[in-house]
């Protein structure tokens, strides 16, 4: 049976995301990171930030969110069981800071069979509450045996 | 201009995550795929044990690339990688790059997330200004 490629251009509106300081700290501990920049607020002004800001990956806790709905759509109609991430982009623009409302959109940008697996790519764009672009995600996941 | 040049080795970083470290990474990320937490439900699905999430050791490579500018949280500009084999608890993982280009003060750095012979991530570019 051919892949179902229905989904292809499909866009998803976006879900909403309120970022606070405490999960900043949580994300930086677990990865290890110790700049103060992440922890204190004083050395987060200090170093030109509105509040604390959020080190770059941090970008799969306020984007990731949004691609729940993506995956269980029906129009995309993917095997869980059989899926695994693939690869991931991330480019980045305006830094996060604890304080901040990020939006994000969603979109399938490609739906491919190569040699028995699917390929599967969505676009996710992060902005903030000044509509400025904070982060925007492609994310590849892939399915064996389709 | 900057003191990275073309075929210059960048800092490693190396970590040995702990027993417990999906389950905080889970907790920070949101993730709680029960591969990553659950050794038990890892086997039953033909998984060694419970592995590492891939994001991450992505999140280790974008750590050790912003940490060629200091630490700065604005320096890391585009991150692209791969997921390749599965990443273990309780193993090191070395993170190693080379500086691919360099225009100015923005590198290029070719990165790879080593654990023992894996490669849990390859091919992973990163764009840092310095």
């Amino acid at each position: 049976m051919p892949i179902k490629t229905d989904a292809i251009g499909k866009e998803w509106p976006a879900t909403t995301y309120q970022v606070g300081r405490e999960k900043i700290k949580e994300y930086a501990t677990a990865l290890g990171i110790d700049n103060p920049v992440h922890f204190e607020v004083e050395a987060a002004r200090a170093a030109g930030f509105r509040d604390v800001v959020a080190p770059p990956m941090f970008a799969v806790v306020y984007s990731g969110p949004a691609l729940g709905p993506v995956l269980s759509d029906p129009d995309v109609g993917m095997n869980f069981a059989a899926m695994v991430h693939g690869g991931q982009v991330f480019e980045w623009g305006e830094p996060v800071c604890s304080g901040d409302e990020i939006a994000t959109s969603s979109k399938c940008l490609s739906i491919e069979e190569k040699d028995g697996k699917g390929f599967y790519v969505f676009e996710t764009v992060s902005v903030n509450q000044d509509d400025a672009e904070v982060v925007r995600g492609t994310w590849t996941n892939i399915v064996r045996g389709v | 201009m900057s003191d990275l040049n073309v075929g210059d080795a960048v800092p490693e970083l190396s970590v040995t995550p702990d027993k417990y470290l999906p389950h905080r990474y889970a907790g920070a990320s949101g993730d709680f795929n029960p591969i990553h937490i659950d050794d038990e439900f890892a086997k039953a699905v033909g998984l060694p044990r419970n592995i590492l999430h891939g994001l991450y050791s992505m999140g280790l490579v974008a750590k050790a690339n912003a940490a060629i500018a200091g630490g700065d949280p604005c320096s890391l500009k585009r991150l692209s990688v791969q997921f390749r084999g599965m990443g273990m608890p309780e193993q090191e993982i070395v993170v190693s790059g080379t500086v691919k280009s360099a225009d100015g003060d923005r590198v290029v750095v070719d990165t790879v997330a080593q654990q023992g012979e894996t490669a849990i991530i390859k091919n992973a570019e990163a764009e840092v200004q310095l």
